[in-house]
């Protein structure tokens, strides 16, 4: 059974502190809320508050005029450790909030919140917020999504990426018309401008690899239809899924690691074929011009102007605007990996995460849905290696890979109890572990299930002593058979 | 000191740099080249060259945005320190007496040698995770590659790209001869051209004209090269070549004409964009002194000499480039044609050549012979010869005999590696001088070994192989040699410089030798097993019966069908039944 346990701090400023506290301050409280995944297995969750009143240093820095500045200078006075919330309550006239906002979200692990009227009015809005700071259900169930029976997944859940310990995520550019277009990109510096600054923050996650490359003469698989009225070229959203296979075999395989891979891709349509504008379902343009695929990465076309001479000279040299390839690309990463900042109640407010891109609370949020994910892979793991076992009786267990499972169960046990204590970072860590020497221990060569002679060939050989063993014994079995309903014949005879 | 130091000493000169684009400078370029040339028998070699060469340091790790280096071979250098890589993967044999001397050598089946950085710890690991990646990206069997087959030549092979120190420790060889080379080979080779198949000599490049061919090799080399004359800063380059050798005079109703479409059925439309350079070039060297036996058409669009391989050589030249080609007709069809049927009775012997065959009868021992011909007609010459024999054919060292001319022949230099069973094999390599216009007979004797049955092949009848020897020489040239431009001339020389003016490197693979071994009969534990069983079976059937059968006096019958049919017969007779 495992309790995720989040310990969240709700401070008071002056003025804010409700009518209603059933305790003077400071005081705890514990909220538990069960999350189930199947009919068999549930995930509890464990919100330990403590409610206590602002400090002096807090006091002074929530006097700053806006919250950005608040949330910058309350940063310090935090308990920064991962997984931990800190809720300041402002008064509910508080300035610090724009009109019709009741929730701010800082870029670190705190949010600010209006104090509502009583605490029975704060309480729901502050579970809210800690939910969404650190997991939801839906977002424990989409790291479950193996265990969890079919129809009860949201179809988000299954577009994230599996918990894996590395990522590789490659840029493509693919240019299928290099007589026409010359195209020029300066990934290097895009890279190093957008993406390394949030990589950097998710090498906490996974160890990340960032490369790219150029394709020549990769088409589409399929053939865009051509609009007489806007004179472009479509693709309409039911062909999507048919554009990748053709353009994934260019794409080269990752000999070299076995990560998963996130594929970008930049698509110059060939001259004869642009503009090129991809249409949702229900036929309008898609303003981005960019579709992601889940688990996989995304594709984004990109339209070279038409020259204004018909005259002029190809190939027609291109420079790709990487900034506004880029807010594509990383708008489809974060949807990835389940960090989309869409369908918030309109009453909150999230400060941008900046340079870095990824908040502190959003990093947490991910560490949260994997550990439970690799604490459960690891269990699946290891069950199927039994089951391995109590299929083929014969089958050797050498001592490493003994060692191996010991350890991959030490280490998903001691996840687990840190989980239960809050302290996410070593939990994910020993999960991380667990999942390494557990997939180490089922993917030993000595396992391999053909190693082992199966019972039932064994049988066949011995065929040509079976089988002329049966005959004689079959034979007087019917014999026997024979004789008896003969003798139960005989007494009705007699009558 | 050892001679073989010397024979690869390298003169790398580097082109200058790609093509630039409208906007920044582009730090890799690609250069596409295909030499057409007409054999001694009639026969044609097509060799194509791709050198994609990239200014920046895979090694460093930091490089990872590729451009026209395929990013599978790149971060394969990367990650595994590799210095130097050449990969060939042939079907056939290419028959040096009678085609001449091949302008890039291979030996049938794979082969794979790598050099490793001097970073690389752990070489043995390096040199298993790289040839099982390779053959997942080639499709190949390189994953057989193991310690059983994988040998660390002193001399032979040394690094063809820059390299601070030749540490031999560093270096893997390893030949599969039973490797089938086949499109599915072809196919992750042609994707890894920028232009792929679809523009520039790959359309050429069809699978099913490339395998209906005598010969058929195709390789990937990779190496660091000098950025510029002054050699202060490296640049990678990968070249891709293919050689294919077309039987035109069978197929050809005995005319030894051929053109471009005969031969791939396709003709050339226009050159990989990408390309800074994409040229055809065709051996019209006159033979004999005799000159214009044959004509090319279209008129090429230009005409280059050349001294190659101790040969000289006359190159019809069209770049695809150039604008004018295209000009008349939208394809380029190269075709050839000979003026008078040509008497192919007389075909130039080649300096150097060899042949290998097994000697020996019975199934116990045999022998390996070793034919090394010197056809110059005065000068002598070293050549260094490599052999990998698998374990389990037990060579006896003390057996090894090198006759030339009817006296012994000292070897300059032995190195020795005897095999351990199941887990390397036998590596002998020497230095031996071969005198002018002679034939050195090298022979060594072998044991077979017995096999464990789970260690046979399928088709163990088939035989074993037993990869080609490798032979390599500096080779004097019969005609004197200029300092030619390695820039200027056609493909393959770059690769394999000369080291001065009188001499060229040439590198020679014998044939693979085929060994049976003995064999035993697979299919005898199973029918010990169906025989006994049967004599079990019979044996139980009958004590079954014997133990579970009752035994009871039967009364007269009525009898049989004989007293049955009298019975009739006495019915129509009219006499009282039996």
């Amino acid at each position: 059974q495992v309790q995720l346990v989040v310990p969240v701090a709700v401070v008071f400023s002056p003025g804010s502190v409700p009518g209603d506290l059933p305790r003077p301050l400071p005081f705890r409280d514990v909220q538990e809320m069960e999350i189930s995944v199947n009919l068999r297995s549930s995930v509890t969750s464990r919100y330990e508050m403590l409610f206590r009143g602002t400090t002096a240093q807090e006091e002074a820095a929530l006097a700053a005029v806006t919250a950005r500045e608040v949330d910058a200078a309350l940063r310090p006075l935090q308990d920064s450790s991962m997984g931990s919330l800190t809720m300041y309550v402002v008064p509910e006239t508080s300035s610090l909030l724009p009109q019709g906002i009741s929730v701010y979200v800082g870029k670190h692990r705190s949010a600010l919140v209006r104090a509502g009227r009583s605490l029975a009015a704060l309480h729901p809005r502050l579970r809210q917020v800690t939910q969404m700071m650190s997991f939801t259900a839906t977002s424990i169930a989409a790291a479950l999504s193996d265990r969890v029976p079919n129809g009860q997944l949201s179809p988000d859940a299954r577009r994230y990426l599996k918990s894996s310990l590395g990522y590789e995520i490659t840029f493509s550019l693919l240019n299928p018309d290099p007589k026409s277009h010359a195209v020029d990109w300066d990934i290097e510096g895009a890279v190093n401008r957008y993406v390394r600054p949030v990589v950097d923050k998710l090498s906490l996650v996974a160890n990340f690899s960032v490369d790219s490359q150029i394709l020549y003469y990769a088409v589409l698989g399929v053939t865009p239809r051509y609009d007489k009225e806007s004179s472009s070229f479509l693709l309409s959203a039911h062909s999507l899924p048919h554009v990748i296979n053709p353009v994934e075999a260019r794409l080269g395989s990752s000999a070299a690691s076995l990560y998963p891979v996130l594929n970008f891709l930049l698509y110059v349509p060939e001259r004869s074929h642009s503009p090129l504008y991809i249409q949702d379902k229900d036929g309008a343009p898609v303003s981005t011009n960019a579709f992601h695929s889940p688990r996989w990465g995304g594709i984004m076309v990109y339209n070279v102007e038409a020259p204004a001479s018909p005259q002029a000279s190809l190939p027609l040299h291109v420079d790709v605007d990487m900034a506004r390839v880029m807010e594509v690309f990383l708008a489809q990463l974060r949807l990835l990996f389940g960090l989309s900042r869409e369908e918030l109640p309109p009453e909150f407010l999230l400060e941008s995460p900046g340079n870095e891109g990824l908040a502190d609370w959003e990093l947490d949020h991910l560490l949260w849905a994997h550990t439970v994910e690799n604490i459960a892979t690891v269990s699946t793991t290891l069950t199927s290696l039994a089951q391995l076992l109590d299929k083929i009786g014969n089958i050797v267990i050498k001592d490493d890979v003994a060692s191996e499972v010991y350890q991959a169960v030490a280490s998903v046990q001691s996840a687990v109890s840190k989980l239960a204590m809050g302290h996410l970072h070593s939990a994910f860590q020993a999960s991380k572990e667990a999942v390494t020497s557990s997939e180490r221990a089922f993917f030993d060569p000595s396992l391999l299930h053909l190693l082992y002679f199966p019972d039932d060939q064994k049988f066949a050989i011995y065929i040509p002593l079976f089988l002329p063993m049966a005959v004689p014994i079959l034979l007087s079995l019917a014999k026997i058979v024979r004789e008896t309903r003969q003798r139960k014949k005989e007494p009705t005879k007699m009558d | 000191g050892m001679a073989a130091a010397a024979l690869l000493l390298l003169l790398v000169a580097g082109p200058g740099p790609g093509r630039t684009s409208a906007g920044r400078e582009q730090r890799d370029a690609l250069r596409e080249e295909l030499l057409l040339s007409p054999l001694p028998t009639g026969d044609v070699a097509a060799t194509f060259q791709f050198r994609t060469r990239w200014d920046a340091d895979l090694q460093r790790g930091a490089v990872s945005h590729y451009r026209l280096f395929p990013k599978a071979l790149g971060r394969l250098v990367a990650a595994l320190g590799v210095r130097e890589l050449h990969l060939a993967l042939t079907q056939g044999f290419w028959r040096t007496r009678v085609w001449g001397q091949p302008p890039l050598q291979a030996p049938a089946g794979a082969e794979l040698w790598v050099w490793f950085q001097p970073t690389v710890t752990d070489v043995d690991k390096a040199w298993k995770e790289l040839s099982n990646i390779l053959s997942g990206i080639f499709c190949a069997s390189l994953n057989f590659i193991d310690s059983t087959n994988t040998v660390t030549p002193t001399a032979s092979f040394k690094p063809l790209g820059l390299a601070n120190g030749t540490d031999h420790h560093l270096l893997r060889y390893a030949v599969l001869p039973r490797e089938v080379v086949c499109t599915e080979n072809l196919t992750p080779w042609k994707k890894l051209l920028p232009c792929g198949s679809k523009a520039g000599l790959a359309v050429l490049l069809k699978a099913e004209r490339l395998f209906h061919s005598s010969y058929h090799s195709q390789a990937v080399h990779i190496r660091p090269v000098c950025r510029d004359a002054s050699c202060l800063a490296v640049s990678w380059e990968l070249r891709q070549t293919l050689t294919v050798v077309f039987d035109v005079f069978s197929s050809g109703q005995g005319k030894k004409d051929w053109s471009l479409f005969k031969m791939f059925s396709r003709t050339l439309t226009d050159s990989c964009p990408l390309a800074s350079q994409s040229t055809v070039y065709v051996d019209i060297s006159p033979k004999n002194k005799e000159k214009e036996l044959l004509e090319v058409t279209p008129p090429p669009t230009s005409v280059h000499e050349a001294i190659v391989q101790g040969d000289k050589k006359t190159y019809a030249v069209y770049d695809l480039l150039s604008p004018s080609l295209f000009n008349t007709s939208r394809s380029l069809n190269v075709q050839l044609k000979w003026k008078r049927p040509q008497d192919s009775s007389e075909m130039p012997v080649p300096v150097l050549h060899a042949q290998r065959y097994v000697g020996g009868y019975g199934l116990q021992t045999g022998e390996i012979c070793t034919l090394i011909y010197n056809t110059h007609p005065y000068r002598a010459f070293p050549v260094l010869l490599l052999e990998t024999v698998p374990w389990y054919l037990r060579l006896y060292v003390h057996t090894l005999t090198i006759i030339t001319k009817g006296k012994e022949n000292k070897p300059s230099y032995i190195h020795y590696q005897p095999a351990q069973d199941r887990r390397r094999p036998h590596l002998l390599e020497m230095l031996i001088q071969l005198p002018a216009n002679s034939v050195t007979k090298i022979t060594i004797q072998f044991e077979r070994a017995l096999l464990k049955w789970t260690e046979y092949p399928p088709d163990p009848n088939h035989g074993f192989y037993v990869g080609s020897s490798v032979l390599s020489a500096l080779v004097p040239s019969v005609i004197a040699m200029k300092d030619v431009d390695m820039e200027q001339s056609p493909l393959f020389t770059s690769l394999f410089p000369s080291s001065d003016g009188s001499s060229y490197f040439v590198r020679l693979y014998t044939e693979p030798l085929l060994v049976n071994l003995p064999t035993p009969d697979f299919s005898m534990p199973y029918n010990v097993i169906c025989l006994t069983c049967t004599v079990v079976a019979v044996c139980y059937g009958s004590f079954y019966n014997l133990l579970t059968r009752t035994f009871h006096v039967e009364e007269p019958s009525r009898g049989g069908l004989a007293k049955r049919l009298a019975n009739v017969i006495r019915k129509l007779r009219g006499v009282p039944l039996l």
